[in-house]
C-alpha cells in the first residue's frame, strides 16, 4: 500500500520549499527575501502539477476520434490564477522594498531595525 | 541551482539564478503535461519577474551586504523540522502517476468528459479557467487589479512628495 520510491515528487517539493522558506527567514536582505518566497511558491506550483500528472497521461487538449488519457486539468487552472497572483504579490512587494529604499536608505533588514531604534 | 540563490551575493547574479530556475520549472510542467501552466510560468515568472526585479535592484543597489554567508543555525533547525514533518505528511500520499489517486476522482472526470462538448473548446484547461471557474477567473482579476492600485499608490506617493 504505501509506496516510497513512488513520493520523490513531494520530496522534491519539500527540499524546494524548505530552500525558500530558509532563504526567507535567515537572509536579512529584502529583495532576497523576495527571490526566496518565489521559489517557495514555485514548489508549491510544481506540488500540484505532480498531483495532477497520470501515469501514461497527456495535455488536456482534445484529441478528435482516438483514445487518450488525460492528466487532470484541475490543476492546472488552479496553477494559472495562483501564477497570476503570486506576480501581483511579487510586484506588490517590490514596490515596498522601493518605498523602503528610499525611506532609510537601505534594503537589508538589520540596518532598518538599527534606524528604528535610534529614530 | 536554489543553493546558489542562498549562497550569492550578488543580487544580480542572484536574479538571474531565479529567472533560470522559472526557465527550468516551466519546462519541468511541459513535461509534466502542464502545457497552458508552462507558457505561464516562462512568461510570467521567467519574463515579468525577472523584468520586476531588476527594476528594483537598478533603485536599490545589486549586493547584499557581505559577511553573512554562513549558515545560521536556528533558521536551520526551524526549516530542517518544518521539512521533516512535511516528509512525514507525505507518507499517506499516493505515488506519483497514480491514475486511482483521490485527486482524479472527483469533478475532473466530468470536466474531461464534458468540456469538450459544453463549451466546444478543445483545450480543457481554457474551457474549465472561463467557463466553469470563470469567477475565480475574474477574482483573479480583482486581485491583480488591487495589486496595480496598491503599486501606483506606493510609488505615486513618492513623485508627489518630490515635486
Amino acid at each position: 500500500m504505501m509506496d516510497i520510491p513512488g513520493l520523490y515528487n513531494y520530496w522534491i517539493v519539500i527540499v524546494l520549499m524548505m530552500t525558500g522558506f530558509y532563504v526567507v527567514i535567515a537572509r536579512g536582505n529584502l529583495v532576497k527575501k523576495i527571490v526566496g518566497l518565489n521559489i517557495f511558491q514555485t514548489s508549491v506550483f510544481i506540488l500540484y502539477i505532480t498531483m495532477g500528472k497520470v501515469e501514461g497521461g497527456t495535455a488536456p487538449i482534445v484529441v478528435e476520434g482516438a483514445d487518450v488519457i488525460y492528466s487532470n486539468p484541475l490543476p492546472h487552472v488552479l496553477i494559472l490564477t495562483a501564477i497570476v497572483v503570486g506576480i501581483a504579490t511579487t510586484a506588490l512587494g517590490l514596490a515596498l522594498i522601493v518605498r523602503i529604499k528610499e525611506a532609510y536608505g537601505t534594503v537589508e533588514e538589520d540596518e532598518i531595525f538599527a534606524k528604528d531604534e535610534s529614530a | 541551482m536554489a543553493i546558489g540563490i542562498v549562497r550569492l551575493d550578488n543580487l544580480f547574479a542572484v536574479v538571474m539564478l531565479s529567472g533560470i530556475y522559472s526557465l527550468i520549472s516551466a519546462s519541468l510542467f511541459v513535461t509534466l503535461d502542464a502545457v497552458d501552466v508552462a507558457f505561464t510560468e516562462a512568461s510570467v515568472g521567467g519574463g515579468i519577474a525577472t523584468v520586476l526585479m531588476l527594476a528594483t535592484l537598478a533603485l536599490t543597489g545589486d549586493t547584499e551586504k557581505p559577511g553573512k554567508g554562513h549558515l545560521q543555525i536556528l533558521p536551520l533547525a526551524v526549516v530542517v523540522l518544518t521539512g521533516a514533518l512535511l516528509i512525514y505528511g507525505t507518507l499517506d500520499m499516493p505515488s506519483f502517476g497514480d491514475p486511482m489517486a483521490p485527486i482524479h476522482q472527483h469533478v475532473a472526470p466530468r470536466y474531461i468528459e464534458e468540456a469538450p462538448r459544453a463549451t466546444g473548446i478543445p483545450n480543457i484547461v481554457t474551457s474549465v479557467l472561463a467557463s466553469y471557474r470563470g469567477y475565480d477567473t475574474m477574482g483573479e482579476l480583482t486581485v491583480i487589479f488591487t495589486a496595480g492600485i496598491g503599486v501606483i499608490l506606493i510609488l505615486g506617493a513618492r513623485r508627489r512628495r518630490d515635486d
